[in-house]
């Protein structure tokens, strides 16, 4: 295994497009931050510069994890599996509790570690090893319970944390994995029927107060420019501010203004379009959707069903992100603090998204294997 | 090693999963499309309010000057504290800070903050005007801790002390909430400081300038991160009074501790050179905010000082009146040959009517009613013409309408006649009240102003002018024409009459006449006193004659007899008889003449090599050289002093035509 693989096989076209986004998001981050607390070196190492070293780190784990055959990422899973509901058990249980929600775990001497980041990567390799091993032109009631529960259990975890933003990404990988892996209309129909029961309830019942402000104020953000619909406010105007060429890098009031909220990660691509106006937005636009496109080819030259579930899961979880994120800054979703894979500034998030590019690539360079 | 089974995924449904993918992108960029390129201007704007906040830069008010340029209103620079309200949140907990460094409490500040929570949020409140140093200096040093306050220097009026000129003057306030309702009032806005009253009201809108503003960058924060622009304020333009100094403080010391009015006017034109009304007021207390308690006070004062009685005074004229009576007479043709024997008094429509010497005057042609105010004289002239014909003449001289004096509030007064007994008390006109009308009493009223303005247009053969305290021609470039004042109204007076008339007058202040006391040696005075009663002479005596019920004195007289050049009126409430008053008006006309003197030795030094002659009269040609203030064409009577400059002047023009008269 590996020996007759080599970097030719390689994807670097999605790899060049990949560091195409990434840079714009550091140059972005440099932007939005330029005049702020984040971009003084005298208190340490400023943000875009630290966002390169992440890349770089992500790089180097993307390249690490494409060798690593996913069979046997597959193959172990399950226990990759259990250690998450265990992680996510113990944040229930002595998590550490930061605004308003106990999302981290602190380990000695490592820091703050958020297990529910990592559960997504576990999700999509255990649903992909599940889904693919079924019948798919016969799949049954079971088949699906099995496979919600396996999302299902997590996805209830971190909800409690409560991180209704994070275990939402959890769905995506779910619904195209149960899509592609064979699913029925009449299952579909069922399915929605009882969401459409549970959902009130659940409005009712599981959501925190401020996760319905947040969702109030998502669809009337003038009621309270102020308060939580601030954000979207500020983020609105951003957006309509770069109008069609942008203010220019360094150049947009909303962003250098600080009225944009936490420009540099959840609002970055705000940032961006008012900076780079509507031509930049769309041809950013138009750079994920290359790549995901370029990702779903990858999935169809898969050498298996499981590698094609593979793709498709980071697949469905990068789109929801970019959905939700940039409808979030165009003011069509609520504000849920998802960021944009690999233009938002964090570690997590450009880990996440380098590993899992990483399978991809793992996937792309056994295609012609078998 | 073998995961999943052999069949793959089948293409048509990753096809659909990039459609759906396609989808979420249009959707994407349609959010795009709506926000930046529909709906970009609005958001620019937004963008705009967001950052760029605005501080205004006060304009400061223009200055008001005598007519030769002397300051009488200047400003003075202070302080307010602004509080910006753009983040309540930040705001909130520095609010008990912020009270104790401006000595104010916390709850004030709150209060102001809910009461204009309807205004925008980045229109800064004035949280405290006129600060002192100290509290300047807190703003200034918590500047980066509290950016919320801001300081702005406005220019504060200055007006003299102890309320000097104050009811012409007038003072300034924050525009009323009714005003702002007006449609003249439409580009102003809450907090601006606008004229009340006088000429800061009337001339508002020379005197206010613009006010400019400070744009600067803000962050989220509201600090400042940039200047942007500033627009510097354009001040007020400062407006040149007709008003003489010298006279208005003359006028001033002359009405010190009475109650009253005294306007003085040049007759030619209408300049008013003075204006008193007296008990008066200090508007500096109205500049910054007034108390209640003062307020009140100003109000309920029973003397009125808020009230400016040379315009606003509604009062019977008393034997002034007389002067208008003459006219009439005269023009009816009835006066120059009536002589009636004055016993004391005589009886009209069954009822006696007492002449205010009690002895009688003994037999009294019109000059000797005038110069002796013989009441019994006017009775019997008021009863020959009647009032229709009374009326008359009053209206044309401009009794019981407004004067058009560019002041505002003017009162109208009244003239009765039949009509307007019928119009306003729906009764018929009693001949009997045509005989108190004959001495002023009855149902006339006229207001100083009015008053002195008839006189004047009987002292210059009836040019009537129309009073006013700035010239249209004095005002600032852009405005002139704006306040054209209406056409010179001429009132046809047969000229023996109007001779015999002034004639008369000019004796009311010799020993013959009634008001010997107020004599000026060397300065030849025409004039008419006055005494009205407030109340009958019967209610007055029921009070035991109480002081609150004394009779007003009145006194209109001009300078010289013939081409006058000044007229004085007075309203002395409460002094009794016209000669008190005569008194106070020619203490201004005493400060008319000794500056006419001193302006006269200097243009004498100024024609060293001339020689004076005497002479008894002046022929008058107006040509077009003269303006049309100058005397109409026609001899002159009366003493001239006519200077002639020895050598001949290499000018045409004659000696009788010579510019330097003067009299004597």
């Amino acid at each position: 295994m590996g020996k007759n693989l080599s970097f030719r096989d390689f994807d670097w076209a999605l790899f060049g497009f990949i560091m195409a986004i990434s840079a714009l998001g550091v140059l972005q981050i440099y932007s939005a931050s330029i005049n702020t607390k984040f971009a003084d070196t005298a208190a340490g190492t400023p943000v875009h510069i630290k966002q390169v070293y992440w890349l770089l780190a992500g790089i180097g784990v993307m390249f690490i994890v494409s060798r690593i055959d996913y069979h046997l990422l597959l193959e172990h899973i399950h226990w990759a599996y259990a250690a998450s509901i265990v992680a996510l058990l113990a944040v229930t249980a002595f998590g550490y509790t930061a605004l308003g929600a106990k999302r981290w775990i602190r380990i000695p001497g490592l820091g703050l570690f958020q297990p529910s980041e990592w559960v997504k990567l576990v999700l999509i390799i255990a649903l992909a090893r599940y889904i693919s091993s079924l019948n798919q032109k016969d799949v049954t009631w079971l088949d699906i319970l099995k496979a919600g529960a396996i999302a299902g259990v997590p996805f209830l975890l971190v909800i409690k944390q409560p991180d209704l933003g994070t275990s939402l990404t959890y769905l995506p990988a779910l619904i195209v994995g149960l899509f592609l892996g064979g699913i029925r209309f009449k299952h579909v129909a069922v399915i929605l029927v009882a969401v459409a029961l549970v959902v009130p309830v659940a409005w009712k019942k599981a959501l925190k107060p401020y996760q319905k402000e947040r969702l109030v104020n998502f669809m009337h953000p003038e009621n309270d420019p102020k308060g939580s619909g601030y954000q979207i406010q500020q983020s609105l105007i951003a957006v309509g501010n770069g109008g069609i060429f942008g203010k220019g890098v360094a150049g947009g009031t909303q962003t250098q203004g600080m009225f944009l909220p936490v420009t540099h990660t959840d609002f970055i691509f705000a940032a961006f379009a008012e900076e780079h106006g509507f031509v930049g937005a769309t041809a950013v636009l138009l750079l994920y959707f290359i790549v995901l496109m370029r990702l779903i080819q990858n999935a169809q030259t898969a050498p298996d069903r499981a590698g094609t579930m593979l793709v498709m899961g980071v697949v469905a979880i990068l789109v929801f992100h970019i959905l939700v994120n940039i409808g979030m800054v165009v003011g069509m979703m609520p504000v849920t603090g998802i960021p944009l894979p690999l233009m938002s500034y964090g570690g997590s998030s450009v880990m996440f998204t380098f590993l899992a590019l990483g399978i991809v690539m793992n996937v792309r360079m056994r295609r012609f294997v078998n | 090693m073998q995961f999943g089974r052999e069949e793959k995924v089948p293409t048509s449904k990753l096809l659909a999963v990039q459609y759906a993918i396609l989808a979420i992108f249009v959707l994407l960029a349609l959010g795009l499309w709506r926000l930046q390129v529909m709906g970009g201007d609005r958001y620019e704007s937004l963008a705009e309010k967001n950052r760029i906040r605005t501080i205004p830069i006060l304009a400061p008010r223009g200055k008001i000057l005598d007519r030769e340029g002397r300051i009488i209103v200047d400003n003075y620079p202070s302080f307010s504290a602004l509080l910006l309200r753009e983040q309540p949140r930040e705001l909130e907990p520095k609010i008990p800070k912020i009270a104790a460094g401006l000595n104010i409490s916390a709850d004030e500040i709150h209060q102001l903050l809910r009461r204009y929570a309807g205004r925008p949020k980045y229109e800064p409140l004035v949280i405290k005007q006129d600060i002192t140093p100290d509290e300047l200096a807190f703003i200034e040093a918590n500047k980066s801790e509290i950016p919320e306050l801001e300081t702005i220097m406005v220019h504060r009026r200055l007006y003299p002390k102890d309320g000097f000129a104050a009811h012409l003057i007038g003072y300034v306030g924050e525009v009323s909430e009714d005003d702002l309702n007006r449609p003249q009032f439409e580009l102003y806005s809450q907090g601006d400081i606008v004229g009340k009253s006088g000429v800061e009201q009337q001339y508002n809108d020379i005197l206010i300038g613009k006010d400019g503003e400070r744009r600067a960058l803000v962050d989220s924060h509201g600090k400042e991160v940039g200047r942007l622009s500033k627009t510097p304020a354009e001040p007020g333009k400062p407006l040149k009074l007709t008003i003489d100094l010298d006279l208005q403080i003359a006028a001033e010391e002359a009405l010190e501790g009475h109650n009253g009015a005294m306007i003085a006017m040049d007759p030619r034109t209408g300049d008013i050179l003075a204006l008193v009304s007296r008990p008066t007021f200090d508007p500096n207390h109205f500049a910054v905010r007034i108390s209640r308690d003062e307020w009140n006070k100003l109000i309920t004062d029973p003397a009125k000082p808020l009230l400016n009685k040379a315009i606003q005074a509604q009062l019977a004229p008393g034997s002034v009146f007389k002067i208008i009576m003459s006219v009439a007479g005269w023009e009816e043709g009835i006066a120059q040959n009536l002589n009636v024997h004055c016993n004391g008094g005589a009886t009209f429509y069954g009822r006696r009517f007492g002449c205010w010497v009690k002895g009688g005057h003994g037999s009294v042609d019109l000059t000797k009613a005038i110069y002796q105010s013989c009441d019994v004289f006017f009775y019997t002239l008021a009863e020959r013409l009647g009032i229709g014909r009374i009326a008359k003449y009053a209206t044309a001289l401009g009794l019981g309408q407004k004067t058009g004096v560019d002041l505002p509030q003017e009162a109208s007064g009244v003239m009765p006649s039949e009509e307007w007994k019928i119009r306003n008390f729906k009764q018929k006109w009693f001949a009997g009240e045509t005989i108190s009308v004959g001495i002023g009493q009855g149902a006339v009223a006229t207001t100083p102003m009015q008053l002195m303005r008839a006189i004047a247009a009987i002292s210059m053969d009836g040019q009537m002018v129309v009073p006013h305290v700035v010239n249209p021609t004095d005002m600032p470039k852009g405005y002139v024409g704006v306040n054209q004042r209406p056409e010179v109204k001429n009132v046809s007076i047969d000229s023996t009459g109007w001779n015999v008339i002034t004639d008369a007058m000019g004796r009311v202040l010799l020993p013959e006449g009634t008001a010997p006391s107020a004599h000026v040696p060397g300065v030849d005075i025409a004039g008419k006193t006055g005494s009205a009663q407030v109340v009958s002479l019967d209610t007055r005596a029921k009070h035991g004659n109480n002081d609150s019920f004394a009779q007003n004195g009145w006194f209109v007289g001009f300078t010289p007899r013939r081409n006058p050049e000044i007229i004085v009126a007075v309203l002395f409430e409460g002094g009794e008889h016209g000669r008190l008053a005569a008194r106070l008006a020619t203490q201004v006309i005493k400060a008319y003449a000794e500056k006419q003197r001193r302006i006269g030795v200097k243009s004498a030094s100024a024609m060293k090599d001339s020689k004076e002659v005497d002479v008894s009269a002046l022929w008058n040609r107006r040509d077009e050289h003269d303006d049309k203030d100058a005397p109409p064409d026609g001899i002159q009577g009366g003493r001239f002093r006519v200077a002639i400059p020895a050598k001949p002047s290499p000018s045409k023009i004659p000696a009788y035509m010579a510019s330097h008269i003067e009299v004597r």
